[in-house]
């Protein structure tokens, strides 16, 4: 008889075949890590049934890879084991999708490209783990999401790259009011994407497709989402848990032996210590009395104790945090009378009135005097509840901190998924520091590990505490953390070890990632720490010990944005009696929530409307200020120069030309050279027609042809583009390669990035219907005027004909002359919104990124938003040219960072503290960890604030508007500082 | 941020350290250099502290070559090993569109972030970078290095085929030991940098590894490719040659002459293309036609073996993927990455890593790319594009190259197997 074992990465699945190749035993049971254990149980109760019997023994799985090897039972690799039993058992299959635990993994078993099996490369993303974190996130079970998709209405975009990711797409959905049965068929559609993206690049699943795995077996909605994305039906056969498991036993590489050796044989395998480990957090129990001590001393803002009755005057201080919400009623010295610390569970409505309905309670003479509230959830609270005030939380914080060391020169802020430094210079926020598309330093991260080794967060956290070897993880994403703790408690570590040595990760994290310090002293000497994360003392400990320096952590490290907006709205206090809501209102509040699209502009967005019993309402979802405005139109003109070249693009139609059609994919830098080529073409008589608008929608139209699922948003796209112009009809497509840009003098070399240069080939390589047109992709060099007429024209003659130089000459010399009269005209509109900033006093945002971050759908609407906050907005194109080059401490060879460069220079030299630069940064960007850091600089030498928003397919505008309010209000500072 | 130049008269008592990207090649390089007073040292400190000093000290984001090289490198400064008043870094750049000729400029920052900003940092490049702070490379010395390289492609080349078959593990590290020796003593009595010496040593060392005491059995063979240093160095790629080697594999990994052929026609192709200084183009010319006599040597030295392959000329390897990607497609690896995947396609070696930092920008294009055309036109082909970074884990990566193995063993015993059928008319 033969047994084979399938160490999943979540779960262990055991099958027994007989003589005749007959399933007469099967079992699948989750191993929780415990991996070892469960096996060597399983073994030895099914030795109980066979004791004598000797087994043909095999093993696959991904846990099971190192220990096959050490045990000395033969291992199939996992894929590879699925593919020999479709092949024998369901072989008239041409498509295999497998999700596992941690694994997603396709197989094409026919066609004309060949057998190919495919498997996530680094990222979990779209696999069981994402659901089950999706589904905590959500508190539900992956079935009860699996219930509620059924009933959904519509579906959000969600990133499914990366389980960090799709958690911040979806918690502001959950802040807006969406509802969960739209969100989990979102996370299921998300799942389809990442698979389709990440592993079918570009080859196309269809025909007869078969769902292996738990996921596909479990999660019927999931099925169905790969039915509606690949168009038809594929089927989960019986067995479809087991199917690695019976290919590992058709594999043919087998030992022999009993169950009750092969339960030995498993249960020596050594755990054999070989982790790498860092020191212990305390050497010993004095050490850590003595750290308590320290910690307990600052007592300062709790109240004594009271009688409920004696309280009237007080404040309200709300912090609605991205998971959490955080509030406190404070007495008019400031000290806490009451406060709540809890899950928002994705409704911080519910929450604050829960809180609001104990406070009226608990205080019955009670007399607000002023409230106000920060976080994510700041708006619809405050429209919720009337809440007096709203403000931004870095100045919460700051606020609170101040509090406990009024010369306080750096807060850290450790919460739920989000990590907020500031430095403070001269009494005012001069740095921040935000974790951008990760949150592997941040709390919820700790909570899930101790979730998924079955602890409570303290417990996690106390087990920390004296651990003698905590692993070394190192400083890496969450995904990947799985795989390393799991790794680690192969090699013999323990809980406490792994719970401290996370602890210490967390810390490296922030350090090393979010804040890219390289020593204590560049932090700071007054340290505040706070944030729900800092109550761990674990984390806290690894942070001195990290640091070489011991920090102020309040005993309210959770509170500190609640405490500091209490003070916010004592020191705020309007004259007037506070709007928050009376005890008598809140007794009938009631909340509804409303799923429209907009239809405002081209963004479409998806908006939640929250309608409040006393007739309030409030919008989520938006990405400028058109819903809100209802039919007013804006009183003031907006200054954004990200629309004034956006419609001068457009301004380039197509005009009937005798030569046909040529297609242009509006992307990357097309963006730029749309007036050269529109103009070129259009003089030579061909009909210019570009492609139309991204949307996501296009982004999925040509989904299914990326190569590279890590290349960045604005590639991808062109896909999208290229489709579009095939289905269109256009004859014939125009995208060149272009190894170099044109020359502005402002750097040592002008080439692009090598995705904007050789991306057409790309395209050319991959695009199924690229034979359908005419595809011109030859390379040129824009920055040699004297050969390019010459090197156009016999490009043109070689693919059309019935040209002369001549006539391409000239259209060559209109081409760059127009394209001079753009750029000039981009310059002299930027000059003149500029002046007209000033005159108003308006600060003035210089929007730097690339051409093509002008795009909608790439930059989600951030210049608008920008502009509802009453910034005007600049690009950095307008202004490069005013400054002279300058030496920069990195080689400066690319046109578009040239421009950077020189952009964050005149900023610098402004000495105009309402004028600002934001960088964006697409997500995969490899150029740009060299030019941030530059621009960086190049800022701060001169004590410039500098802000990076990175973007992708999606973005969480809430943390980007957080950190351009914190911009705005820093600038003020300085400037009244001034 | 002032530059620190490397003065003629730190050459005196200097110690130059190296990164380790190619072990072989660059302990002649190194003693080649020796001969021109360079005092050099191979840097061969591994493991995690030097990704964590990388990451320390260089931004997150920035491709995994410059983290590993920069954490090497500081790591190594920080030892105590070196006397810092008496230290200088050598580090190569290429020049090209792709981040790479940036790792000098994020290794100052590095040493300014690390208190070593009075470091000097010598650039080894062909670009004309750097002028202040270059190594003086004149054509003696550059025709030199070109020597080094195609002696360390050909030791690679033989090792790479003869130890998995080897009687007594061990004999072909032994050999290279010994013809590193050897050749280092020439260098040093100025010889064995000719061509007439180049073409006498290479058949004296293909000779001797045809004398290694070899069973050849049949063996699933792999190809690797990848961005240049991921593709060589252990360090780089968890020990990837090794990890193969293990599991039975012969693995075949393109020598870096063929790299430096194609940074040197793109400058020809560049012109081509584009139009451009007549005299930047002679001169290319000259050096390809040159590259191309040492190229022809280490063929020649193989081909008389028949139980050794050799490589196919870079000329041969260029007309391959015409029509397949644009010979103006040049920054990191360019087409020739392409080109290789191919030639090992068409040599036996059709199970193909290929190997990247994550978020590589020119393997976007030339490797990942390109992997759909490729399966096309070599529908049998089983590549593996596998991502290399800080984060990902060895397991991980084993587990992806293991799939692409079984595939491997499967396609191989079908072939076995069609042949038994219907016995091939040719060989």
């Amino acid at each position: 008889m033969k047994l084979s074992l399938d160490l999943g990465s979540t779960t262990l699945k055991c099958v027994i075949t007989n003589e005749n190749g007959e399933i007469i035993y099967k079992d699948y049971v989750r191993h929780y890590s415990q991996i070892i254990s469960t096996t060597v149980k399983l073994l030895e109760s099914l030795s109980t049934m066979y004791p004598e019997e000797k087994f043909d023994i095999a093993m696959s799985g991904s846990a099971g890879m190192g220990i096959a090897e050490k045990c000395g039972i033969p291992f199939v690799q996992e894929v590879y084991a699925t593919r020999l039993a479709v092949k024998k058992y369901l072989p008239e299959t041409d498509s295999v999708i497998e999700i596992g635990g941690e694994d997603a993994k396709i197989l094409f078993l026919s066609g004309e490209d060949g057998l190919e099996v495919r498997m996530n490369g680094s990222c979990a993303g779209g696999t069981g783990a994402f659901i089950d974190q999706m589904a905590t996130l959500l508190e539900i079970t992956p079935d009860e999401m699996n219930e509620l998709a059924k009933k959904s209405e519509k579906t959000y975009t969600i990133a499914s790259r990366c389980g960090v990711f799709a958690k911040s797409d979806i918690q502001p959905l959950l802040n807006q009011g969406a509802q969960k049965s739209d969100i989990s068929a979102s996370i299921f559609a998300a799942v389809v994407n990442q698979t389709i993206a990440g592993l079918a690049q570009g080859r196309e699943i269809n025909g007869n497709v078969v769902y292996l795995g738990g996921p596909l077996t479990f999660i019927s909605e999931v099925r169905t989402a790969f039915d509606k994305a690949l168009k038809l039906k594929g089927t989960c056969p019986e067995n479809s848990l087991y199917f690695v498991a019976i290919g590992a036993g058709l594999a043919n590489t087998f030992v022999t032996m009993t169950l009750d050796e092969a339960a030995e044989k498993v249960r020596s395998y050594s755990a054999a210590d070989t982790y790498k480990a860092c020191p212990p957090l305390f050497n010993s129990k004095e050490e850590y009395e003595e750290f308590k001590k320290r910690h307990d001393l600052k007592k300062a803002t709790l109240s004594e104790k009271i009688e409920n009755e004696s309280v009237t005057d007080t404040y309200i201080g709300i912090d609605a945090g991205s998971t959490t919400v955080k509030a406190v009623v404070t007495n008019p010295e400031g000290k806490i009378l009451y406060s709540i610390y809890k899950p928002s569970s994705g409704n911080p409505v519910g929450a604050i009135r829960d809180f609001l309905t104990e406070v009226y309670e608990k205080f019955p003479n009670i007399h607000v005097l002023s409230s106000a509230v920060t976080g994510y959830g700041e708006e619809i609270i405050k429209n919720a509840f009337g809440v007096d005030l709203g403000i931004v939380e870095t100045i919460t914080h700051f606020t609170a901190a101040k509090k406990y060391l009024p010369e306080v020169d750096f807060i850290i802020d450790i919460g739920g998924q989000d990590i907020k430094c500031f430095k403070i210079h001269n009494g005012t926020i001069d740095n921040i520091f935000l974790n951008e598309a990760c949150s592997s330093g941040c709390g919820s991260f700790l909570q899930t590990f101790a979730g998924a080794l079955g602890y409570s967060i303290e417990e996690f956290a106390d087990l920390a505490l004296f651990a003698d070897r905590p692993v070394d993880l190192g400083s890496r994403c969450t995904v990947f953390m799985n795989s390393s703790v799991k790794q680690a408690q192969k090699d013999g570590a323990t809980i406490d070890c792994i719970s401290a040595g996370l602890a210490i990760s967390v810390v490296k994290n922030s350090i090393y990632k979010v804040i890219r310090a390289t020593s204590a002293d560049s932090l700071g000497k007054n340290i505040v720490v706070q944030g729900g994360t800092f109550l761990n003392d674990a984390v806290l400990r690894a942070f001195e010990l990290e640091i070489k320096r011991n920090v102020i952590r309040p005993e309210i490290a959770g509170l500190m944005g609640a405490y500091g907006a209490a003070i916010y709205a004592a020191e705020h206090r309007k004259n007037t009696e506070s709007t928050i809501i009376t005890s008598d209102k809140l007794k009938t509040f009631t909340h509804q929530v409303q799923v429209v699209n907009c239809g405002g502009c081209s963004n479409n967005c998806c908006l939640t409307i929250n309608k409040f019993s006393d007739g309030n309402r409030y919008i989520g979802g938006n990405r400028c200020e058109k819903p809100l405005l209802k039919g007013k139109t804006a009183e003031e003109e907006e200054l954004n120069l990200f629309t004034y070249k956006r419609e001068k693009l457009s301004s380039y139609k197509a005009l009937h030309g005798k030569r046909g059609t040529i297609g242009l994919p509006m992307g990357l830098n097309m963006y730029e050279l749309l007036p050269f080529w529109h103009t070129l073409f259009t003089k030579l008589g061909f009909e210019v027609k570009t492609s139309p608008e991204s949307t996501r929608k296009l982004y999925l139209k040509g989904q299914n042809s990326i190569p590279s699922d890590t290349a960045c948003y604005p590639a991808k796209i062109i896909h999208g583009h290229v489709q579009s112009l095939i289905d269109s009809g256009t004859e014939t497509i125009f995208y060149p390669c272009l190894t170099f840009n044109f020359d502005e003098g402002l750097g040592d070399n002008h080439y692009n990035c090598p995705v904007v240069a050789y991306y057409p080939e790309v395209i050319d390589a991959n695009t199924k219907d690229i034979n359908k047109v005419k595809f011109i992709h030859d390379f040129f060099d824009l920055s040699r005027k004297k050969e390019f007429p010459k090197k156009i024209y016999e490009s043109l003659e070689k693919h059309f004909g019935g040209f002369s130089f001549g006539e391409v000459k000239a259209a060559v010399k209109a081409a760059y002359a127009e394209y001079e009269t753009y750029m000039a005209d981009v310059r002299k509109k930027g000059a003149e919104l500029m002046a007209k900033a000033k005159a108003k006093n308006q600060p003035i945002i210089i929007l730097s990124g690339r051409p093509y971050h002008l795009d909608p759908e790439i930059n989600h609407g951030i210049d608008k938003l920008i502009c509802s906050l009453g910034a005007a907005v600049i690009t950095e194109d307008s202004i490069s040219h005013l400054v002279q080059k300058f030496k920069t401490n990195v080689l400066n060879q690319w046109t578009y960072h040239s421009r950077l460069y020189a952009a964050a220079k005149y900023v610098a030299e402004s000495n105009d503290s309402m004028m600002n630069l934001v960088q964006l940064v697409s997500f995969g960007c490899g150029v740009d960890a060299i030019t941030t850091d530059e621009v960086r600089s190049i800022l701060e030498e001169k004590e410039k604030i500098y802000t990076q928003i990175k973007i992708d397919e999606i973005t969480n505008l809430g943390a980007v508007k957080i950190r351009l309010r914190s911009l705005f209000s820093a600038a003020m500072n300085q400037k009244g500082a001034k | 941020m002032e530059i620190v130049p490397f003065t003629d008269e730190m050459k005196k008592d200097y110690t130059i350290l190296v990164p380790n990207m190619l072990p072989v090649h660059f302990k002649l390089l190194m003693a080649m250099l020796e001969e021109y007073g360079y005092k050099t040292k191979l840097l061969t400190n591994e493991g995690p502290e030097v990704i964590d000093t990388g990451l320390k000290y260089v931004h997150n984001d920035t491709c995994y070559p410059a983290l590993l090289v920069i954490g090497q490198m500081i790591n190594a400064l920080q030892s105590g090993k070196y006397d810092l008043k008496k230290t200088a870094l050598l580090i190569t750049q290429t020049g090209g569109g792709c981040r790479a000729s940036n790792y000098i400029h994020l290794l100052r920052k590095a040493l300014v972030k690390a208190g070593m900003g009075h470091i000097p940092v010598i650039s080894l490049n062909f670009a004309g970078l750097e002028k202040d702070s270059s190594m003086k490379i004149t054509l003696p010395i550059l025709r030199k290095m070109i020597s080094t390289m195609a002696y360390g492609d050909l030791m690679m080349l033989l090792k790479n085929q003869t130890r998995p078959y080897e009687v007594n593990e061990g004999d072909c590290t032994k050999l290279i030991n010994s013809w590193v020796k050897e050749l280092a003593n020439q260098f040093r009595h100025g010889r064995g940098l000719s061509i007439k010496d180049l073409e006498r040593n290479m058949n004296a060392i293909a000779k001797s590894f045809s004398e290694i005491k070899v069973i050849r059995t049949e063996k699933v063979k792999v190809g690797v490719v990848g961005e240049i240093y991921v593709k060589y160095s252990s360090l780089g790629n968890n020990n990837l040659e090794q990890f193969l080697y293990e599991q039975d594999c012969e693995a075949m990994v393109p020598g870096i002459l063929g790299f430096i052929i194609f940074k040197t026609d793109n400058r020809i192709e560049d012109a081509k293309i584009h139009g451009g200084k007549k005299i930047m183009k002679t001169v290319c010319e000259f050096l390809v036609g040159y590259l191309k006599k040492i190229e022809n040597c280490l063929i020649n030295a193989v081909s008389k073996y028949p139980q050794y392959h050799a490589p196919m000329p870079y000329a041969e390897m260029k007309k391959l993927v015409d029509g397949v990607i644009g010979y103006g497609t040049r920054m990191g690896e360019g087409w020739l990455l392409t080109a290789e995947i191919m030639e090992l396609i068409l040599s036996g070696y059709g199970n193909v890593v290929c190997a990247q930092p994550f978020g590589c920008l020119p393997n976007h294009i030339v490797g990942k790319g390109m992997v759909r055309r490729i399966k096309r036109l070599y529908p049998k082909s089983n590549i593996v594009p596998i991502d290399y970074d800080p984060g990902a884990t060895k397991v991980n990566q084993e587990n992806r190259i293991k799939l692409m193995l079984a595939v491997a063993r499967e396609n191989k015993e079908e072939a076995v197997a069609a042949e038994e059928k219907e016995p091939a008319l040719t060989h």
